[in-house]
């Protein structure tokens, strides 16, 4: 039922029975390391190409997930994922082997939260038992997607967020099923806001106001204030995005620097070389709130959450032609049944 | 010899410094950081403030990017003064075509052998 503006709630409450993720090597590395079902250590993941390897990583995370719950390929009823490639190709290679029906999505760094929407939606709709969310980065095939090939050794510049490798998928179940997980309530699908802004390598302020717009939108069409959840977690606004962020709600009076998160500053040791950025990527909320977050809600450290995924919906072509970035953010409420 | 040494490594350094202060201060990308580089080499060999600084750095001032300009109008200045306006077209490239030729060659070489890694 849609209320407010543009939120939509979820009456029948879809359940996110099981997450997993699967990170590469810096990842794997960084304060949140020991939360990852699978760690590589090699970008290429035995393959050939980075391409190939990150359509391996979206694998190992939904094999592994399927896996943890004893379930093969034809229990699965539909799957939702995307990637930040050329025509999504990292999840149509990968899927291409599972025989799943599939819905490809493109929501730059936002799709993870998008295919949660979706996905919960059909559920709580009652079209389908169990739907796969997911989404896929790779820091290889995003550099030679969005700048330059690695084979060309190009610097690269100090204010830029670093993609993280990896993906996260989650299985959605109607509320009928026994086991006693988080369930997602609301859902608040955002609308594109361009605030004019065109260096690539300044994605984090791009993004803020998007991320701004739709928070706003989905306390104001639920009536509720940013304390009632435990945690407002953004994908990869990172240092500079979630200052602009946490300024704007503040002038719009709302304080949510008490439960802001941010995966792109967790996922990293923001200290260390080249890293000052934070992460980004599709992989960086989906691993970070597959991985981490959800076995908090889990084991009831965090009981309600709002994930609020940002994507820059701009291509290289788009920016070369002088384009500004326009973004978006999408968020949905994960919270725990009391 | 160290003494010309010092003066190669100081040249060198000072043109890749600009090149890392751009890079770290200005919303310039690496690749117009790049062109900006061999375009600004063509110019002062051009107005000839290019040839001091060979003479006095040597290969600090001709491996770098900037170093290529200077190769490219070098070429072009020769090549009129013996063919005359053809040469425009021609002696750039005449002038650098070794270097060309050995970039593909061993960039060539390298991807047969290498793998590029995560930075």
């Amino acid at each position: 039922m849609k209320i407010g503006k543009q939120t939509l709630k979820l009456e029948s409450t879809p359940k996110i029975l099981e997450t997993s993720a699967a990170v590469g090597p810096k990842e794997s590395d960084g304060p949140l390391g020991i939360y990852f079902d699978i760690k590589c250590s090699d970008v290429f993941y035995g393959e050939k190409t980075f391409e190939k390897a990150e359509s391996k990583y979206m694998k190992a995370a939904i094999d592994n997930l399927l896996y943890k719950l004893n379930l093969q390929n034809d229990n699965i009823d539909y799957i939702f994922a995307g990637d930040l490639l050329n025509q999504c190709i990292a999840s149509g290679y990968c899927i291409r082997d599972l025989n799943i029906p599939f819905f490809g999505l493109y929501g730059a760094c936002s799709t993870f939260v998008e295919s949660i929407i979706l996905s919960s939606l059909f559920i709580n709709a009652g079209y389908g038992t169990k739907v796969i969310a997911s989404a896929s980065s790779h820091f290889c095939s995003a550099e030679r997607q969005f700048r330059m090939p690695l084979e060309h050794g190009n610097q690269k510049p100090p204010t830029a967020q670093s993609t993280v490798t990896g993906c996260g998928a989650a299985l959605l179940v109607p509320h009928t099923f026994e086991k006693k997980v988080p369930v997602v309530t609301y859902v608040t699908p955002g609308k594109i806001v361009d605030m004019g802004i065109k260096d690539m390598n300044n994605m984090g302020a791009a993004m803020a106001p998007a991320a701004f717009d739709t928070i706003i939108t989905h306390l104001k069409d639920t009536e509720r204030k940013p304390e009632y959840y435990d945690a407002i977690i953004t994908g990869d606004l990172g240092v500079e995005g979630t200052d602009i962020l946490i300024d704007l709600c503040k002038d719009y009076g709302v304080d949510i620097s008490k439960v802001h998160r941010d995966c792109g500053k967790e996922i990293y040791d923001l200290t260390k070389r080249d890293m000052n950025a934070g992460g980004s990527g599709c992989a960086c909320m989906a691993s970070v709130f597959s991985g981490y977050f959800y076995q908090e809600l889990k084991e009831k450290r965090l009981n309600r959450v709002l994930i609020v995924a940002t994507g820059a919906l701009m291509s290289p072509i788009s920016i070369g032609q002088g384009e500004s970035i326009p973004s978006i953010a999408h968020a949905a409420a994960i919270e725990n049944e009391v | 010899m160290i003494i010309e040494y010092l003066k190669v490594f100081i040249t060198g350094g000072i043109i890749c410094s600009i090149g890392q202060i751009l890079i770290d201060k200005t919303k310039l990308t690496p690749a117009r950081i790049l062109v900006i580089f061999v375009t600004l080499g063509v110019i002062f060999t051009a107005i000839g403030v290019y040839k001091p600084l060979v003479d006095y750095g040597k290969a600090g001032a001709t491996v770098p990017i900037s170093g290529f300009g200077y190769a490219l109008a070098n070429g072009v200045i020769e090549e009129v003064k013996d063919k005359g306006f053809i040469g425009i077209f021609t002696g750039g490239v005449k002038a650098t075509s070794a270097g060309i030729a050995a970039a593909i060659a061993f960039g060539y070489l390298a991807a047969l052998f290498a793998k590029p890694k995560i930075k």
